[in-house]
């Protein structure tokens, strides 16, 4: 690790002024992703600021909208054994239980599992190119081990994917980013949140360098009875996902009346595509449907070589998803058998 | 095509701005296995580093130093965490349980390390003090009840030697007898 | 065994670890967790190209941290042995060894190029980071499938290591075999990645002594490796490995990570500690790849007429690796046509070695895959295949063996398996989604020992000190080789230590090779004995004995006393027998070596039948093991808890193999990228679910005195064919190329 100043500011405009001290300042809370990319030189800040103490961060709260508000502090496992979440946002409850280990998710934030980075082999290692790490200096993993690479929304600059299932759920679910700048608050949608590579795959997201992540606002609960959160990957456990899906269904009767679907592994952010979701509307949940689903989902998707079985697999995953979601018996995260 | 040139220049540059060199140490208080320290670190001192090269508290291991697998798992105010992923600094006023804090002050052992001894639950004891740690945190949360359960909520704690199966029957019987504190 | 008393013996019997309070309070310690007082930290900086020079090396920066003591490159490294003979330790291969900081020539990505010593471990990273680099790049190849024509039959075989002559004439018998199966099988690498990174802690105890903490399988073998590199006598060297957190064989050899640490000691005549980082656990060891061929034909009656089976393994440009990939194919049946080779080829990477059970797997997995698919073809049960050409000799045709229960294996295992009632047809057991599939194969490991020296002592207090150099890698070590002596003089186990893992201890041999309980073993078993017959003579003198006239045949030592079986009540204790001798300690040194008539006369391996269920979610891909069952004959089983476990381990491994574990090459860069353990797929919890260890009744009495075989690597052996045989039979895939993983079962297109 290089060498950083340190801070502990006692209120978020103390922090805000904090990160706006330095260009190489980087905010740290539960620590397990930066402290990571910190030991690999992945991350060299020169000033590190600590939000973890920041007061007003650290509930999860009722909106006043239907909605229920989760501080940027509360740990993944306090927000995935909360009740509020587990009887009504459960998708989410459980993307986060499949993601990481218990110990994982009682230091991780809600923040910070929106800003984790990459889990691309190259921009781990310092050692070799990768322009997400480096600017310029090109892609390897395109003609290289691409095993876990996006094949969606991918750019000649880059092919990595987003690592989180928490994400994926809230992407699924609508919810809302709320953060805090030097010119005030605002709101990202979490669609918007997270950005495909494109020519600046060095960036992320859309958070400013200077913005803080106070809370994530979930909407008005709509899909506690028909959802499921289906992750694969090669063990099964503590592996991050090739493919996951997070499914969400309204329906009325046999009928579905909103369907939402979010999936990880496949891109640099969750991977939406609102024109499929609609394709559900007013329809008895049936294969031949989620197959015409799946296939609006992956239209364009290229694979790399190593990664090319994804195509197939996430077409496959999204059909099992919605027969999970539509029957009403999601995915467990401790039984291995998948329904 | 990516930058292969880029592979012949290795190395970073040294950073610019302040501290130079040795920065000032930033004085904390740690609550270890029931003793209450004061203690002063630098920034980048993990718990894990600080745990084994300053206070040669060398029952947490470190296995990959990455939280990748969990040989370095201690209890920080009674949840389970990777001790190699959080910066001591950041924990100030924390009270932290080791495997060295879990016997009694008499030397008896916790329900779970006698467990482990008895199910043959290790054999190079490497993954073993966080393993330990792991299952006790496991049984506070209250979670884990069935054996799948238990795998799932363990998988945290790689072990090569390969003697999860025993793990779980330990962690079992220990629920069993309802040992837990 | 002498002991002929009707009391129940400690060896055969489930005993606890007696390290076991040690591992889990967190006491036991491992190479990197011994200090001395001014200890430096040595980091070590990795290169990042895979073949050519390094251009410059700039330390300055580094040099500047405050903090840093010394930056080791090859261009200011102290003068070391110039002979790469010197290099050469107990277990290398042949060639020219690694020699860390040698000089500007960059053999593999990742190799040592630098060592920054600071006085903490802190700097000392930061300070690595800061050392400039240029290389001078050349053309690598790390492909091993772009080298079939490179392919050459080493020129210098390791020892053990040379395929078995080939007999009768199998390319004409398989090509008139009317059932032949002739397939192409690749596993991956793989490596150890024990949990204990790799770490040297070199105490400098002045006046050019040093006293070295290692994580290594054989205290003596870094002794003289470092001897030998650094020009120093045996006695200004003592290594230390009381603990060794896992290793696999990644330990057999010294690793870099100590010559560093030793260069940098006497250098700075100071102590220093050196510990990889989990990235650097791949820069060096692993278990290489084969290029495999393997062609079998039978008769419809299901007797084999020929085997055909051929290797070419990958291994450095400057060492060639060996292992027995082939021999297997030439021993596990009967068959009178058989034929193997075992090549090399030579690609840009660390030189591979030895890991779990070298060899076995790989080839096991060929010859074990190649006789399911048989089976398919003949329409005949696969367990029932192999029992039609179980080799009663090796072979068929060749030595006897000292023992072989593996008959009894298949059955026992069979019926714990439940395998009479599996549907032959694949693709015919479901239950929910998920398709079932039951493989069975076999496995066999060579039953191996080797001249190892131990001492025992016996003082008047009662206690028994035993001790030879060997290691525990969590083996179990320490507890057999206590409960051995305490059988010997009668002792309870508490009253017994057992002494490893240092150099100054008797000599024995690396550990490995599933050697260590055969010869450890029967070293303590016979310095107890020679202890025992000390003492008995000393209680046939003592006055008016009740022992006289007994013969040592029918006294029983038990209970700290000698009494005669024929009338217990007529005894000597041990300290009045010791009192009446005048002596307050016995001791005796002893080495016990393998019978080379045996060893001539007859073949000694342990065997295993491993049945294996998974179910699969063919449309998805997952691939669950939800049961095994292990059915081993492996001799004398000295204490089933810990046998038990080393099965378990073993097939844990193998699980690993067959679904999960896989280094993953950049051929562009030379570089495995997946070199940490959240990408490197070892098996979690989550992945094991039961496994059945069962261990079949073996009488052995040739191999050594005790009739013990080894475990530690037979678990792993047949289990990867066992499952990949499964996989099969869910669902009619047959997958030829491991690790069985999503990609695999889905295919391109959609399943059948």
């Amino acid at each position: 690790m290089n060498r950083f100043s340190y801070a502990r500011p006692g209120s978020v405009a103390d922090a805000l002024r904090e990160v706006a001290s330095s260009p190489a300042a980087k905010i740290i809370a539960g620590g397990t992703n930066l402290v990571d990319l910190m030991k690999y030189n992945v991350e060299r800040p020169t000033h590190l600021v600590d939000v973890s103490r920041l007061p007003g961060l650290k509930s999860i709260e009722e909106t006043g909208e239907g909605g229920l508000r989760i501080g940027a502090l509360v740990s993944n496992t306090s927000a995935a054994y909360d009740t509020r979440v587990q009887e009504r946002y459960p998708l989410l409850s459980s993307a986060i239980l499949a993601g990481a280990t218990a110990q994982l998710r009682n230091a991780a934030t809600t923040g910070g599992n929106l800003l984790q980075r990459t889990r691309c082999y190259y921009f781990y290692d310092a050692a070799v190119p990768c322009s997400k790490r480096e600017p310029g200096t090109g892609c390897p993993a395109k003609d290289g081990v691409n095993r876990i690479h996006a094949i969606l929304g991918t750019s000649d600059k880059c092919i990595a994917t987003h690592p989180s299932d928490m994400a994926v759920a809230l992407a699924a679910l609508e919810a809302v980013v709320k953060v805090a700048g030097p010119r005030g608050e605002r709101d990202i949608p979490l669609a918007d949140f997270h950005r495909l590579p494109g020519d600046t795959p060095e960036k992320d997201t859309n958070l400013g360098a200077d913005e803080i992540i106070l809370a994530v606002e979930l909407p008005e609960a709509r899909f506690a009875k028909n959802y499921t959160y289906l992750k694969l990957r090669d063990r099964l456990s503590y592996a991050f996902a090739l493919v996951s899906v997070a499914a969400a269904l309204e329906m009325d009767g046999d009928k579905v009346v909103e369907a939402r679907i979010a999936l990880g592994g496949v891109a640099h952010k969750p991977w939406r595509v609102p024109e499929a979701e609609v394709m559900l509307r007013g329809k008895a949940p049936d294969r031949m449907v989620f197959e015409t689903v799946a296939d609006r989902i992956l239209l364009g998707a290229k694979g790399y070589g190593g990664n090319d079985f994804k195509i197939e697999l996430a077409r496959r995953a999204v059909i099992r998803a919605l027969s999970q979601a539509a029957a009403g018996t999601p995915q467990s995260q401790t039984d291995k058998r998948i329904q | 095509m990516a930058d292969l040139e880029f592979l012949a220049r290795q190395g970073f540059a040294p950073d610019a701005g302040p501290p130079k060199g040795l920065p000032d140490e930033i004085p904390i208080t740690l609550t270890i296995n029931g003793e209450r320290r004061a203690l002063h670190v630098r920034p980048w001192t993990t718990l894990l580093d600080l745990l084994r090269e300053d206070l040669s508290l060398y029952g947490t291991k470190k296995g990959c130093d990455h939280g990748q697998c969990g040989a370095c798992t201690v209890l920080l105010d009674g949840e389970r965490i990777n001790s190699c992923l959080a910066l001591a600094v950041t924990k100030d006023g924390s009270e932290l349980t080791t495997v060295e804090g879990l016997a009694g002050k008499d030397g008896t052992l916790h329900p779970m390390q006698e467990a482990f001894i008895e199910h043959d639950a290790f054999q190079c004891g490497y993954c073993t003090p966080g393993q330990i740690c792991s299952a006790v945190g496991l049984l506070k949360e209250g979670h884990a009840k069935t054996r799948e359960e238990i795998r799932e909520m363990m998988s945290g704690n790689l072990c090569r030697c390969g003697a999860y199966t025993n793990i779980v029957d330990a962690i079992e019987d220990v629920l069993a007898k309802g040992a837990a504190k | 065994m002498q002991q002929t008393s009707m009391h129940e013996t400690h060896v055969g019997s489930p005993r606890n670890r007696v390290d076991g309070r040690l591992k889990v309070t967190g006491e036991a310690r491992y190479a990197a967790e011994y200090t001395a007082p001014d200890l430096a930290v040595g980091y070590v900086v990795s290169g990042a190209i895979a073949r050519g020079r390094i251009r410059s090396v700039d330390t300055k920066a580094a040099m500047a941290v405050p903090g840093v003591i010394q930056v080791f490159t090859h261009q200011n490294r102290p003068r070391t042995a110039w002979r790469a003979k010197a290099y050469q330790d107990e277990v290398a291969p042949p060639g020219t060894p690694f020699r860390p900081l040698y000089d500007d020539k960059i053999l593999y990505s990742g190799q040592p190029i630098a060592l920054v010593v600071a006085e903490d471990f802190e700097i000392a990273r930061y300070a690595a980071s800061l050392v400039r680099v240029t290389y001078e790049t050349e053309p690598h190849e790390t492909d091993l499938g772009k080298l079939r024509e490179k392919a050459y039959k080493p020129p210098k075989t390791r020892s053990g290591m040379a395929p078995p002559p080939p007999r009768g004439d199998a390319e004409a018998a398989i090509g008139a075999a009317p059932f032949k199966v002739d397939e192409s099988y690749r596993i991956a690498i793989e490596h150890h990645n024990p949990m204990e990174m790799h770490a040297s802690t070199v105490v400098w105890e002045g006046d050019g002594k040093i006293t070295v903490y290692d994580k290594i399988q054989g205290v003596q073998n870094t002794q003289s490796y470092i001897t030998h590199v650094f020009g120093l006598s045996n006695d200004d060297v003592r290594v230390l490995s009381p603990f060794v957190g896992g290793a696999f064989g990644s330990g057999l050899r010294p690793q870099y990570q100590l010559f560093l640490a030793v260069m940098a000691a006497l250098e700075l005549q100071r102590s220093v500690r050196v510990m990889l980082e989990r990235d650097q656990m791949f820069t060096f060891t692993y278990r290489p790849d084969a290029l495999q061929e393997m062609a079998i034909g039978a008769n419809p009656d299901a007797t084999l007429q020929a085997i055909r089976h051929d290797a070419i393994g990958c291994t450095s440009r400057f060492e060639d690796y060996q292992e027995s990939v082939v021999s297997w194919s030439a021993m596990m049946y009967r068959c009178d046509n058989v034929t193997t080779t075992y090549k090399l080829a030579q690609i840009d990477t660390y030189t591979p070695g030895d890991m779990r059970a070298p060899g076995a797997p790989t080839g096991m997995f060929a010859l074990e895959s190649a006789m399911d698919e048989l089976s398919y073809k003949l329409q005949i049960d696969p367990l029932q295949l192999r029992l039609r050409n179980y080799a009663e000799t090796e072979g068929g045709g060749g030595k006897p063996f000292t023992s072989k229960e593996l008959r009894a294996a298949y059955q026992l295992g069979a019926e714990r398996f439940g395998w009479s009632r599996r549907n032959p047809v694949p693709r015919s057991m479901k239950e929910g989604r998920e398709l079932i599939g039951w493989g069975m194969a076999s496995g066999m490991w060579e039953a191996m020992m080797e001249k190892t020296s131990a001492r025992a002592t016996l003082t008047i207090d009662g206690r028994l000190e035993v001790g030879t150099a060997t290691a525990d890698i969590g083996t179990g070590t320490y507890t057999i080789l206590t409960q051995i002596a305490a059988d010997a003089l009668g002792l309870p186990m508490e009253k017994v230590t057992a002494r490893i893992g240092d150099s100054s201890l008797p000599m024995s041999p690396v550990e490995g090779g599933s050697w260590t309980a055969a010869s450890a073993g029967s070293a303590v078993h016979v310095a107890c004995n020679a202890v025992r017959e000390t003492l008995f003579k000393y209680a046939r003198g003592m006055d008016a004995s009740p022992l006289a006239n007994a013969d040592i045949g029918r006294v029983a030592f038990r209970g700290g006393r000698m009494e005669l079986m024929a009338d217990p009540s007529r005894y000597v204790t041990i300290q009045d027998t010791m009192r009446a001798g005048g002596v307050d300690r016995i001791e005796a040194e002893e080495t016990a070596a393998p019978s080379r008539i045996n060893q001539l006369r007859y073949a000694a391996y342990t065997h295993s039948a491993i049945f294996a269920e998974v179910r699969v979610d063919e449309e998805l891909g997952r691939v669950r093991v939800t049961r095994i069952v292990d059915a081993v004959a492996a001799g004398k089983i000295l204490n089933p808890k810990t046998a038990r476990s080393q099965i378990l381990g073993g097939v844990v491994f193998g699980i690993g193999m067959a679904l999960t574990e896989e280094s993953m090459m950049d051929h562009n860069l030379g570089r495995f990228m997946n070199h940490n353990i959240a990408e490197y797929h070892v098996p979690v919890n989550a992945d094991i679910h039961d496994i059945e260890v069962i261990f079949v009744e073996e009488h052995e009495d040739k191999i050594n005195p005790l009739g013990v075989k080894g475990l530690g690597e037979i678990g792993i052996v047949g289990t990867a064919a066992a499952i990949a045989n499964a996989v099969y039979h869910a669902t009619g895939k047959r997958i030829r190329h491991l690790p069985i993983t999503v990609d695999k079962i889905i295919g391109e297109k959609e399943a059948a």
